[in-house]
């Protein structure tokens, strides 16, 4: 098991393998697609983002609301294949990891290695287990999207699987393919 | 002729919300812990422990198993001779207001699907309401996640097409959906009647409990073989490989037009959400 701290450098990318079970712990940022429209509006139009992409992850969730007493609800990933159309303007900027549930496009995937990026998935639906992980939550942006707003996570030992990596590892289609014995 | 008033509709809506958002009940988490044992890929078995473990904290601390505590779709069976006095649809929407804001739960219903703005509460709810014999009000209630619900379909096949060409659509619909809609599944097909009508069946078919046998021998063996050919697709947990793919395969059925042979298919994702009471 890969235990990896955020902000993510090139040498963190490097080691990522599809397949691979890692333990994310730091600073994450979330955001879906609400989130991913204005981002990518903001950088059309030349205007400030919510934070400086370099280096970052972005996870897609929309959590429940905290209980009191608990740093934020459940918050297990949402489809990412919803943000492709957003991801490469993102990239461009510095995201370097982001974080969902189920496949993506394979322009997504390119653009993805082109720019030294990678994609990890969390369990779907384990919203109480991964919130467990989280330490400390806050709204940083677009609060007014409620739970589509862009919260800052502080987690720690969050639970990922490397999905593609940056050497054409693809874990949907190697390991599907290990399993599947039917033609359709 | 029973009198009921309104507000008990709602205290059941309320308690059914509360309830299927946390618990998936003693015969599903039994099923999913056996599924662990059976998985042959190791990933997929870390990713059922997981949900495993995830439901279990949800059960113990009355949290939600899933942070898209969905779209409250509602089946309220109403006896010929029940009063009702007060508003059927707007008790049952107070219901899920009250529980999704006691519950702490996520509102994700946007009031128009083009302008999207959120209506704050979780409602309206989809409520079906079915007329039957008796005094009684029966009330199912299944919160429904947007991921799976977005990779399901309604497809009108020809008769020529029959059972292979529903097979074959099964099959392309859950590998291409990949991981998308959460699986391990529960797969309900809906076969006959018309467009809408399908899709109904097929609503109600995920609806059945994993346990619960097809007393249809036909439909039986039917559900029985596309189970098994869906689990030969490879796609696993979450679409990360392996020989879980789906849990269960319901069919259910209604007489059709001797054109037409439509077919839905409603996937739900391991977070099975659903509870019935009455008054």
């Amino acid at each position: 098991m890969m235990h990896i701290t955020t902000p993510i450098t090139f040498k963190d990318i490097k080691k990522m393998h599809a397949g691979d079970m890692v333990y994310i712990s730091g600073i994450i940022y979330t955001g879906r697609d609400q989130a991913h429209k204005k981002m990518v509006e903001a950088i059309e139009q030349n205007k400030k983002l919510p934070f400086d992409f370099e280096g970052q992850v972005i996870y897609y969730v929309g959590p429940t609301p905290a209980k009191e007493g608990r740093p934020i609800g459940s918050c297990g990933p949402t489809s990412s294949y919803r943000m492709d159309p957003y991801s490469l303007t993102l990239m461009k900027k510095g995201l370097k990891v982001m974080i969902g549930k189920g496949d993506r496009s394979d322009e997504f995937i390119k653009d993805m290695i082109d720019q030294k990026a990678i994609y990890l998935q969390a369990v779907g639906g384990a919203g109480a287990l991964l919130s467990k992980k989280v330490i400390t939550s806050e709204v940083i942006a677009y609060e007014e999207l409620g739970p589509e707003a862009i919260y800052k996570l502080e987690v720690k030992d969050f639970p990922v699987t490397v999905t593609y990596d940056i050497y054409g590892g693809n874990l949907v289609k190697d390991e599907v393919n290990k399993y599947r014995t039917i033609e359709i | 002729m029973r009198k009921i008033e309104a507000q008990n509709i709602t205290n059941l809506v309320k308690e059914l919300a509360l309830d299927a958002n946390c618990n998936l009940g003693t015969s599903f988490m039994d099923l999913l812990r056996e599924k662990i044992k059976l998985e042959k890929s190791n990933i997929g078995k870390n990713v059922l422990e997981q949900i495993v473990e995830n439901d279990e904290i949800a059960k113990n601390e009355g949290a939600p198993m899933c942070q898209d505590t969905g779209l409250v779709v509602c089946f309220a069976e109403v006896g010929y001779d029940v009063h009702i006095i007060g508003d059927l649809y707007e008790a049952i929407n107070q219901g899920v207001r009250e529980a999704y804001d006691e519950g702490f739960f996520r509102k994700s219903v946007v009031d128009n699907p083009f302008t999207r703005k959120n209506t704050g509460d979780n409602t309206p709810a989809i409520t079906h309401v079915k007329l039957v014999p008796g005094d009684q009000i029966k009330i199912t209630l299944a919160p429904k996640g947007g991921g799976s619900e977005n990779m399901s379909l309604v497809k009108m096949l020809t008769p020529a097409e029959g059972i292979e060409g529903i097979k074959k659509l099964v099959l392309h619909t859950i590998f291409y959906a990949g991981g998308k809609p959460c699986p391990p599944l529960i797969v309900g097909i809906g076969v006959g009647g018309n467009l809408e009508k399908s899709a109904l069946l097929a609503k109600e078919a995920i609806l059945r409990e994993v346990d619960d046998i097809n007393p249809d021998l036909y439909l039986r063996k039917l559900e029985e073989e596309i189970l098994d050919d869906i689990n030969k697709l490879g796609v696993g947990p979450m679409g990360f490989g392996g020989s879980t793919t789906a849990l269960a395969v319901k069919i259910n059925t209604y007489p059709c037009h001797i054109a037409s042979l439509p077919v839905a298919i409603n996937l739900q994702c391991h977070a099975s959400r659903h509870k019935t009471g009455v008054i």
